[in-house]
């Protein structure tokens, strides 16, 4: 049987591993932790509903500290190669992907593994973790700042979380109405039917990656 | 993130662009200039919206509520009991009504929290700590006031000099309206000149006292004496700023 014949319905095709499945839930799991800590923190009228207050601020600090770990760790060992690659094909745009973005989708393309929506959304996070990490670190560690410096970084802190609150509902949103993509991060793979429709230049890719490094069809 | 042989396609007829490396510097700059002038911009907003609605934007003029037992005492008006005591010629035991009855004060500051955080332009009102210190007669050898709470956890203390700052009042009132619980209600302290963490909320008692006690924020490592300017010895160098 060949390749391009496989059932158009069978979940062939890898478009995340392990390792990034792991890190994925791992990120998720921090970024929870990270608003529902944040919400009573923000808003003081809810605390001490179900923890004291300052029991929930050591929860959100060392969760916020922690939160860089699942995407380094996916990256750096040699465990970390699709990741890395995925990271490439997230910072590298074609002109199509740009003018896609800038028509909100109504502009021709030849979609990559990511679109540029999806794209766009993995790079406004990767940015936000650095920049809540410092401003995060700033509100807690005051003492080595100017009064002036300490209330910019709660101005920052503040209207990033809102940012990235808005950008995860809205992460959230398009998974539950996109059902397969979403079973993708759960089981790793998709099927060729779904990439023809979403993915078409990852999917003309992979089949011939499959041809030329493996010659043969995995079934 | 820097090597353009992105190896993901290379065959591809259209040069790439990386997209990741524009969007991931413009946002770590802008957070950096909101880091240096979100400061000076919360002002600007402030005083082209009036605080009120700068207080609905996001990051701007908002309270942050801290307690340090992780719930609110609750006292009502008509149970509540300032309780002064120590070295003072009458001790004495003040009511809703004793205090209101008392020579009232009020002023508009900005509420500034030691963390970062601000309020401008909260209204208070209540009995110069001043007025009640003389009402009770402190007694030679006095040298400090220290403060209690309702909540049994918070203490705070002054010298006597500062207590007698002008903007040092007993508050039972709060952005023009009677203190709320979560704000330290019924009554507080507001300490004007210092960090948000020297207003005790839920006070309870003043004990004039022989020495100073350094109170729970103190001996968690804050600075017993929080001046805005970022000073810290026991009076202010620069009494202007209050």
């Amino acid at each position: 049987m060949s390749i391009t014949d496989a059932p158009a319905k069978t979940l062939r095709l890898l478009r995340f591993n392990r390792v990034q499945r792991a890190a994925h839930w791992a990120n998720a799991t921090l970024f929870f932790i990270l608003i529902f800590t944040a919400i009573p923190l923000y808003f003081g009228s809810f605390f001490g509903v179900v923890l004291p207050r300052h029991l929930i601020e050591q929860i959100h600090l060392w969760t916020g500290l922690s939160l860089a770990l699942p995407v380094i760790i996916s990256l750096v060992g040699p465990w970390g190669e699709a990741m890395r690659q995925d990271v490439r094909r997230i910072n590298f745009w074609t002109r199509d992907e740009l003018e896609w973005l800038r028509t909100a989708g109504k502009s021709p393309l030849d979609a990559d593994k990511f679109n540029p929506g999806q794209k766009l959304n993995a790079i406004f996070v990767g940015a936000s973790i650095p920049v809540m990490l410092v401003t995060g670190s700033m509100l807690q560690w005051f003492r080595f700042f100017p009064v002036s410096i300490r209330s910019g970084a709660t101005f920052v802190h503040d209207i990033f979380a809102w940012l990235i609150f808005i950008v995860v509902v809205g992460h959230i949103i398009m998974a539950l109405t996109h059902r397969e993509a979403l079973r993708s991060i759960f089981g790793g793979r998709v099927t060729e039917s779904w990439a023809k429709r979403h993915a078409g230049r990852w999917l003309k890719e992979q089949r011939q990656r499959e041809l030329t490094i493996e010659g043969v069809p995995k079934t | 993130m820097s090597s353009e042989s992105s190896g993901v396609d290379s065959e591809s007829p259209q040069k790439r662009i990386n997209v990741g490396r524009r969007v991931f510097l413009g946002v770590t700059v802008l957070g950096a200039l909101g880091v240096a002038f979100g400061n000076s911009a919360q002002n600007v907003l402030g005083s082209v919206f009036g605080s009120g609605i700068a207080g609905l934007l996001p990051g701007g003029d908002r309270f942050r509520i801290y307690s340090i037992t992780g719930s609110y005492p609750k006292i009502s008006r008509k149970r509540y009991r300032l309780e002064v005591s120590g070295l003072v010629d009458r001790p004495t035991t003040f009511t809703m009504d004793d205090l209101e009855a008392m020579p009232k004060t009020s002023f508009t500051k900005t509420f500034q929290c030691v963390t970062g955080w601000r309020v401008p332009d909260v209204q208070w009102e209540g009995v110069q700590l001043a007025d009640i210190l003389k009402h009770v007669g402190v007694q030679p050898g006095a040298v400090a006031v220290s403060f209690d709470s309702y909540d049994h956890s918070d203490t705070e203390s002054l010298t006597l000099d500062q207590a007698h700052l002008p903007d040092v009042i007993v508050a039972y009132s709060m952005l023009g309206a009677p203190v709320t619980t979560e704000h330290g209600g019924p009554v507080r302290l507001y300490v004007a000149p210092m960090f948000g963490y020297k207003s005790l909320k839920w006070l309870s008692g003043i004990r004039v006292v022989d020495r100073v006690e350094p109170g729970f924020w103190e001996q968690n490592g804050y600075p017993t004496n929080g001046w805005l300017d970022g000073t810290t010895g026991p009076t202010n160098p620069d009494p202007g700023l209050t």
